[in-house]
């Protein structure tokens, strides 16, 4: 069915290859240009009709954000993973809350965990989750959760951390 | 931190007040006008005073042994731990045997129960809820996410040792703890409090000053008043 959907819709979209997870769910990335196109035909006539979720991915040694689009066709029991690549420096993409209400929360929170702008999209630089937040967008890799921890919360000294196998083997076996 | 990207850095120092704090205008059901000011109308402007001690010792032990007999907890679940609660005000554990129970809003309770990790934003909602409780009123932290962070020590969000933005009187520790150790906790509470040694509402007001310091250290957007009594 996923292979059917694909041949037909490939020549109109300039979609990648198929990636096939399981029977009902599969995987194509396609260029950001076409993808507005392509989500239309998808919930218009392939009855694709529910957005599941709209998430990213950040490849950061290719210098690209990877957004997923999860489409989901209730009557065929079908999943459909749409991805787009985008440049990290830019990181901007058009908004498709008029498609889907809901992208328009994805789109919020894409915006504050990762610096992605959807110019369009409601609300979009209202807080999401944090509060009063000044740094980097957290879910970016090359933001270091570790040093900003100890950097802005007051730690408590006397903190241990033991190696499970190491220390496990010096409790089991304490002759060696 | 090494990369900071100033791009993303947002330096205003000045966060403007919640809209529901500002001053306004209003005209009530007679046609009056009138100038609300939230601050200085609905919050306490004077910091909190240390409350003195009975001049008598006897007098004192007296207050103190009502004051563990009258353990009212705030239901704010601000974790995993507030499953743990959950439990206790059932029949198997029974929680109000011990004289304790859960109330629903601040002003009718004298126990905060943190219980598990607090991110900044409910850090913020944490401060307003004990602020506006009753004194004298006592702080548990309850699991190893108060006390030194717990799973959540390289986190961006949680901060990881409680009592430096709320006074506190008593851990637990575990990761959950047990119902049965909160139990433990409310009797070990009553002890302290017998004792005269839960002077947490005390130790805030006479430390205020760096109490509001290290709270505004994380609370970058801090729009409330100074002291949400």
């Amino acid at each position: 069915m996923m292979r059917d959907l694909h041949a037909l819709l490939t020549p109109r979209h300039a979609l990648g290859p198929l990636e096939i997870r399981r029977e009902n769910l599969a995987f194509v990335t396609l260029p950001a240009s076409n993808l507005r196109g392509f989500l239309t035909e998808l919930r218009d006539t392939q009855g694709f009709s529910h957005l599941v979720l709209l998430t990213a991915v950040d490849w950061l040694e290719e210098g690209q954000f990877q957004l997923t689009y999860m489409m989901n066709n209730r009557a065929r029991d079908l999943t459909l993973g749409v991805r787009v690549m985008l440049d990290r420096t830019t990181a901007q993409m058009d908004s498709i809350h008029d498609l889907w209400p809901t992208a328009a929360t994805y789109q919020r929170e894409l915006k504050e965990m990762f610096g992605i702008t959807f110019p369009g999209s409601p609300r979009l630089d209202e807080e999401f989750i944090l509060e009063g937040w000044t740094d980097l967008p957290p879910y970016r890799r090359d933001f270091d959760s570790l040093a900003y921890s100890q950097q802005t919360y007051a730690e408590r000294p006397g903190r241990v951390t033991h190696d499970p196998r190491e220390y496990m083997k010096s409790k089991l076996y304490p002759g060696g | 931190m090494k990369d900071i990207d100033e791009t993303f850095r947002k330096i205003d120092a000045t966060v403007p007040l919640r809209e529901e704090l500002r001053p306004r205008t209003v005209t009530t059901p007679d046609g009056q006008e009138i100038t609300i000011e939230p601050l200085k109308d609905y919050f306490c402007e004077a910091a909190p005073k240390v409350h003195p001690k009975a001049y008598f010792q006897i007098v004192e032990n007296f207050y103190n042994w009502a004051r563990s007999n009258s353990l009212w907890i705030l239901g704010f679940g601000t974790g995993c731990g507030a499953i743990e609660m959950r439990p206790l005000m059932t029949p198997r554990f029974d929680a109000y045997r011990y004289g304790v129970q859960w109330r629903p809003t601040p002003r009718q309770a004298n126990l905060l129960i943190i219980s598990g990790y607090l991110s900044v934003k409910t850090l913020k909602r944490a401060i307003r809820a004990y602020e506006q409780m009753q004194g004298p009123k006592y702080v548990i932290g309850l699991g190893s996410c108060t006390i030194n962070g717990g799973m959540y020590w390289d986190s961006y969000n949680t901060i990881k040792r409680l009592d430096d933005y709320l006074p506190v009187d008593l851990y637990i520790a575990g990761c959950m703890p047990r119902p049965e150790a909160l139990l433990h906790g409310f009797i070990e509470l009553k002890k302290l409090i017998r004792a005269g040694k839960a002077e947490g509402t005390n130790r805030y007001a006479e430390n205020f000053a760096s109490y509001k310091a290290a709270q505004k250290s994380v609370i970058k957007d801090w729009d409330m008043p100074d002291y949400n009594w």
